[in-house]
C-alpha cells in the first residue's frame, strides 16, 4: 500500500521520481539492460533450436516487460508481473505439461521424436556385411563437388559417390597410412575440411557396385570404411519400413510404433497421445489400483500423523519456553531449532543408520545390544518413520507456534482467571482456537508437503520392509508419490505418461484435502 | 518528459544488444545446436563433450589433450556421480542437448538402444583386441553399440591371515571358515533390499541362471530362474538364513561387509577389485579365489563390462568414433583406466601386461573366466528389485515357505516384463 501512495499524491504531469536522472535512474537502467540482453539471448537460442513456442513466449514476454516498465502509467503490473511470470513458468507450464505427459505413452521405448526414430531404425539396422574387412578410406569431392569416398579395395582404388557406384580410378597412389592419396579427377580432403561436413560424411553412403544387394561403403572416422548392407528401407511416401530380406512392411501405429501385420514391431518408437489410457490402468490394473489403495491408506495416515505430533510436541514446547518463568529461554529456544538448521535428507541418512538392526546406535549402544527391528518390522517402521518426521519436524511447528503464542493478548487469560477456569480450560477454550487461526493454514501446508515426502521415505526405509511376494516390489512404508516413483521410473520400464497421470490424482487428492481445510479454517475465523 | 523515456529505453537496447552479441558470440554453435542435420553446425574448432565419471575423467583427460593437439578441436570432460549418468543422458539425449560421448556400462545397452539415444558403432579391426566376452557385451540384435575399456567382476576374497584354504565347495569354505575362528564364516553383502548381484554365483551354481540363452550364448527374453533348480535355490537360501545357519544376514549391507572384513571378522568375503585397496590398507594380505560352488554346477558371476557409448542425436559422430576407436582403445589409455578404476582392461594386452605382475588382477581374471555377462536386455531393469527383495524376504525369514515365494517372485517378474 505505501509504495503505491506517493505516484498518487504528487502532480502527475510535471516530475515523476521515475524520472529523475539520479543514482537510481542509473541502477533501474541496468536491471532492465539485463532484463532485455538476457531474454534476446533467450529468444535467440530458442531460434536457433527452432523452439517456436518458447520463442513466442519469450517475445511476448520481452514486448510486455518493455511496455510495463517503460511505460508511467499501470503501477499496479509493475508490482504484479514478476509474480505473474514465474506462476506461468513454474506453475502453469509445469502442471500443463504434466497434464499432457499423463495423456501420452511417453517411456521407455517411447521417448524420442518420430523422425529421430526413423532415422534411428534406419541406423541400427545397417551393419557391415559379415566378414566385410576395413577398408583405408579417403573423402573425396568430384568435379561436380560431390561428396563420395574413395577406398582401396584389394589395392585397387576405387572411387565414387552417394549416385554413382565405386569405379577403378587409374593413376591413384596410396598414401603411408593405407589410404587413397591423390586420386585424379577427385579432390582429397584433409582433416579439417571433412570436420566441416562431418555429419555429411557420416551419413554418406556410396554404393559398392551396380548390385545394390552388396549394399554401401560406409564411414565412421573419415579415414576407414567398411561395406555395409540396410535391413530396412524407409518410404516417405506411405511411411512404412520395409524389412529388405523378408518384405514385411511395417506401418506406424496407434501406439508409435512401426509395425508389421504379425505384431511385431520396430524400436525405438517414439509419443503418441493415448487418451485416458494411462488413468484407465490404474483403475483396472489390479496390481497399480491395489497398491494406491494400499500406500493411499498409510499416506493419509502418515501425513496426518506428523502434523499432529510435530505440531502438539512444537505447540508444547513453545507454551513451556514462552512462560516467563524458565530461565535460559533464548539459550533453550536455539538449541530446540537446530534439528531444522540441519539438511533433512542427511538427518534421515544418520536416523537410518541409527535405528539399523543390530549394527545400529540404537539398538546396539543406548539399548546395549537389544534386537529391535525398527527398520524391518512394518509397524515398527512405520512408527519409526513417524518418529524421524517428528525429530524433523517439531522445530518449525515450535517456531509458529511460539510466534502466534505472542499474538494472544494476555488480558483474555487474566479474564479467564478471574472467570475462575482452569489451565488446561485456558488451553482447550483460549490459546487452541486463537492460535488456531492464524496457524491452521500452515498446517493444511505442512499436511500437503507430508503427502509427498518423497525424501523421507526413501531415505529412512526406501519404502521397505518389503511386503513378501508384492506383484509390483513395493514395501509397507511406500508412500503414494514413492509408489509412482518406484512404479513408473525405476521399475524396468519407464512409464512417465502413468507417473503423470497418477501425480494428477495425488494432485487432486492433496488439493481436496486443502480445499477442505481451508474451509474449516474460514468457519474458525466466524468464531472469532 | 518523452525524451526521458526514448532514453531509457534506447539506452537499454543498446546495452543488451551489447551483451547479448557478447555472449553469442562466446558460445559455441556446435554445443547449443539441438536439430540435428537440419543446421549442419561447423565442426572444425569444434566441441567434443564427455561424461565420465570421477575415475575415468583423470586418464581421459590426458588422451583428450592429445586428441585437441592432434585435431585442432576442443573436448569437454563433464565429470558426473556414475549412476546419474544413464538416467540424465536417456532424459537429455533426445532434446539434442546430451552430450556426443559417455562413459556407461554394457548392461545399460538395452535401454539406451531400445529408447533410441545411441548410435551403433562398428569395432572393425580394433574388435581382434579386446577380450571376447567385453565385445560380445556390447552387441545388441545384431549391431554393436559400446566401444569396451574395462571388466569386472566378483571373485572370493580370502584374509590370508585368517586361513589359508582355497574351497571349491560351499561346504568346504564353511568349515574353514568355522575352523579359523572369526565372528563370521563368510561374508555376503546384502541389506534389507537383497542383493542378486553378489548372491549370482551362488545361484548359478544350482543351475537357476536369470534368463535363458541361445546356442550362442546371447540371453533371451525368457526367465529361466525358476523351475526345481531355482527351488532349491530357494530352499537354500532359507537354510543359511536367520533361521538357519545364519551365515546370510540382510543385516550385513555393503558398507557393514567391506568394515567387518577389513577387522578381519571373517575369513571370507564374495566383493569386487573396488574393495581391495580399503583391504590392503587396513594391512590384510588377501588371495582372491574362484567363487565356491553351493549347488554343485560351477558358480558363475556376471562379468560387467564398461564402455563407452556414442550419443545418437551427436554432431560431432565422426569426431566421437575416431576418439574412441583411435585414441581410446590404445594400450596407454587402458592401462592408465586400470590404474585409476582398477578395473580389468578390456584390451587383451593391457589385461596381460598387468595380470602378469598382480596375483590381485590374475585372481578376479580368473574367476571371471567361468562368469557370465550381466544380460544387457531391455527385460532386465525389470527383475531387480523382486529378485533382491525375495531374496532378501526367504534369508530373513519373511516369508516362510522359500519355494512358494520363488514361485511367486518369477510370476510378478513375469508380470512386470509383460
Amino acid at each position: 500500500m505505501s509504495t503505491v501512495a506517493p505516484s498518487e499524491t504528487p502532480p502527475r504531469a510535471t516530475t515523476s521520481h521515475a524520472r529523475e536522472l539520479n543514482r537510481w535512474w542509473v541502477v533501474k537502467l541496468a536491471v532492465m539492460a539485463l532484463l532485455n540482453a538476457g531474454l534476446l539471448y533467450a529468444a535467440y537460442s530458442a531460434l536457433m533450436v527452432q523452439e517456436w513456442a518458447i520463442l513466442g513466449f519469450t517475445a511476448v514476454l520481452l514486448v510486455v516487460v518493455n511496455w510495463v516498465y517503460v511505460s508511467r502509467r499501470m503501477v499496479p503490473a509493475k508490482y504484479l508481473l514478476p509474480g505473474i511470470v514465474f506462476l506461468l513458468v513454474y506453475q502453469v507450464f509445469t502442471m500443463g505439461y504434466t497434464a499432457y505427459i499423463a495423456f501420452t505413452n511417453y517411456g521407455s521405448e517411447n521417448t524420442i521424436r518420430k523422425d529421430q526414430a526413423i532415422e534411428q531404425i534406419l541406423r541400427t539396422g545397417d551393419v557391415r556385411v559379415e566378414g566385410a574387412a576395413d577398408l583405408p578410406l579417403a573423402v573425396v569431392r568430384d568435379e561436380a563437388g560431390d561428396l563420395g569416398f574413395a577406398v582401396v579395395v584389394d589395392g585397387v582404388v576405387q572411387a565414387g559417390t552417394a549416385e554413382e557406384p565405386l569405379e577403378p580410378v587409374g593413376g591413384a597412389t596410396v598414401g603411408g597410412n593405407g589410404a587413397p592419396e591423390e586420386v585424379p579427377g577427385w579432390t582429397v580432403l584433409n582433416l579439417g575440411q571433412i570436420l566441416e561436413v562431418q555429419s555429411e560424411v557420416t551419413a554418406l553412403r556410396v554404393p559398392f557396385s551396380d548390385d545394390p544387394a552388396d549394399g554401401w561403403v560406409r564411414t565412421q572416422t573419415g579415414s576407414v570404411g567398411f561395406q555395409s548392407s540396410p535391413r530396412y528401407s524407409y518410404d516417405e511416401a506411405t511411411d512404412t519400413f520395409t524389412d529388405l530380406t523378408t518384405e514385411v512392411v511395417y506401418t506406424p501405429n496407434d501406439r508409435g510404433f512401426f509395425a508389421a501385420p504379425d505384431g511385431s514391431r520396430l524400436t525405438p518408437g517414439w509419443p503418441v497421445t493415448v487418451g485416458f489410457e494411462n488413468f484407465q490402468r490404474m483403475l483396472t490394473d489390479s496390481r497399480i489400483s491395489s497398491a494406491l489403495l494400499q500406500a493411499g491408506a498409510w499416506t493419509f495416515a502418515f501425513a496426518f500423523l506428523s502434523v499432529a505430533t510435530t505440531f502438539f510436541l512444537g505447540l508444547f514446547l513453545a507454551m513451556t519456553f514462552n512462560h516467563p518463568g524458565v530461565r535460559g529461554r533464548k539459550v533453550i529456544r536455539s538449541l530446540l531449532i537446530l534439528p531444522y538448521a540441519f539438511p533433512g535428507f542427511l538427518a534421515a541418512l544418520v536416523w537410518r543408520g541409527m535405528l539399523n538392526n543390530p549394527y545400529g546406535f540404537i539398538n546396539s549402544t543406548i539399548l546395549g545390544g537389544a534386537d529391535i527391528p525398527w527398520l524391518t518390522e512394518e509397524w515398527l517402521a512405520r512408527f519409526s518413520i513417524i518418529a524421524v518426521n517428528l525429530w524433523l519436524g517439531f522445530p518449525y511447528m515450535f517456531l509458529i507456534a511460539t510466534g502466534a503464542l505472542q499474538a494472544v493478548p494476555g488480558d483474555v487469560y487474566e479474564a479467564a482467571r478471574l472467570d475462575g477456569a482452569s489451565a488446561f480450560r485456558q488451553f482447550r477454550s483460549i490459546t487452541l482456537p486463537l492460535l488456531m487461526i492464524s496457524v491452521a493454514p500452515l498446517l493444511i501446508a505442512s499436511f500437503a508437503f507430508n503427502f509427498n515426502n518423497f525424501n523421507l521415505i526413501y531415505f529412512v526405509t526406501e519404502g521397505g520392509p518389503n511386503i513378501p511376494g508384492h506383484p509390483l516390489a513395493l514395501g509397507e512404508t511406500d508412500i503414494l508419490i514413492s509408489v509412482v516413483y518406484k512404479v513408473a521410473v525405476v521399475a524396468g520400464t519407464k512409464q512417465y505418461g502413468l507417473a503423470a497421470a497418477m501425480s494428477i490424482v495425488i494432485f487432486l487428492i492433496v488439493g481436496l484435502v486443502s480445499w477442505l481445510g481451508f474451509r474449516q479454517t474460514r468457519k474458525l475465523e466466524e468464531v472469532l | 518528459m518523452r525524451r526521458g523515456i526514448m532514453i531509457a529505453a534506447a539506452s537499454g537496447l543498446t546495452l543488451a544488444l551489447a551483451a547479448c552479441s557478447g555472449g553469442g558470440g562466446g558460445e559455441d554453435p556446435t554445443t547449443d545446436d539441438a536439430t540435428g542435420e537440419e543446421t549442419s553446425a561447423p565442426a572444425a574448432g569444434g566441441t567434443l563433450t564427455i561424461w565420465a565419471d570421477e575415475l575415468r575423467a583423470g586418464p581421459l583427460a590426458d588422451v583428450a589433450a592429445q586428441f585437441e593437439a592432434d585435431n585442432g578441436i576442443t573436448i569437454e570432460i563433464v565429470q558426473k556421480n556414475f549412476d546419474d549418468i544413464r538416467p540424465e543422458f536417456l532424459a537429455q539425449a533426445p532434446t539434442g542437448e546430451g552430450p556426443d560421448i559417455i562413459v556407461g556400462a554394457h548392461d545399460w545397452t538395452g535401454e539406451l538402444v531400445s529408447s533410441g539415444v545411441v548410435a551403433p558403432i562398428d569395432l572393425g579391426a580394433t574388435a581382434d583386441g579386446f577380450a571376447e566376452v567385453a565385445v560380445n557385451a556390447f552387441s545388441y540384435e545384431g549391431a554393436n553399440y559400446g566401444v569396451p575399456y574395462g571388466i569386472e567382476n566378483i571373485a572370493l576374497v580370502r584374509n590370508d591371515g585368517m586361513t589359508d584354504a582355497s574351497p571349491t565347495t560351499w561346504d568346504e569354505m564353511v568349515e574353514a571358515g568355522e575352523a579359523a575362528g572369526g565372528e563370521h564364516v563368510f561374508l555376503l553383502q546384502q541389506g534389507d533390499a537383497g542383493d542378486a548381484y553378489h548372491m549370482y554365483p551362488f545361484q548359478t551354481s544350482f543351475g537357476a541362471p536369470v534368463f535363458a540363452t541361445d546356442e550362442s550364448g546371447s540371453y533371451l527374453p525368457e526367465l529361466a530362474l525358476g523351475g526345481e533348480a531355482g527351488a532349491a535355490f530357494a530352499n537354500w537360501l532359507a537354510e543359511n538364513g536367520s533361521n538357519g545357519s545364519g551365515i546370510l544376514d540382510t543385516a550385513i549391507t555393503a558398507d557393514i561387509a567391506k568394515e567387518k572384513f577389513a577387522n578381519g571378522e571373517a575369513p571370507f568375503i564374495v566383493t569386487g577389485p573396488w574393495n581391495i585397496s580399503a583391504f590392503t590398507d587396513a594391512g590384510l594380505e588377501v588371495s582372491v579365489l574362484p567363487v565356491p560352488s553351493a549347488g554343485g554346477e560351477t558358480a558363475a558371476p556376471f562379468v560387467g563390462v564398461q564402455g563407452f557409448f556414442v550419443n545418437a542425436q551427436s554432431e560431432n559422430a565422426l569426431l566421437a568414433n575416431t576418439f574412441l576407436l583411435d585414441y581410446v582403445s590404445t594400450l596407454e589409455v587402458h592401462t592408465a583406466l586400470y590404474e585409476s578404476g582398477g578395473r580389468i582392461p578390456a584390451l587383451t594386452e593391457a589385461a596381460d601386461a598387468i595380470a602378469a605382475d598382480d596375483p590381485i588382477v590374475e585372481g578376479f581374471a580368473a574367476a571371471g573366466e567361468v562368469g557370465v555377462p550381466m544380460p544387457s536386455l531391455r527385460q532386465m531393469g525389470a527383475v531387480w528389485d523382486f529378485w533382491g527383495t525375495t531374496q532378501a524376504d526367504i534369508i530373513s525369514g519373511d516369508a516362510s515357505d522359500p519355494e512358494a515365494a520363488w514361485q511367486t517372485m518369477v510370476d510378478n517378474i513375469q508380470g512386470a516384463i509383460g
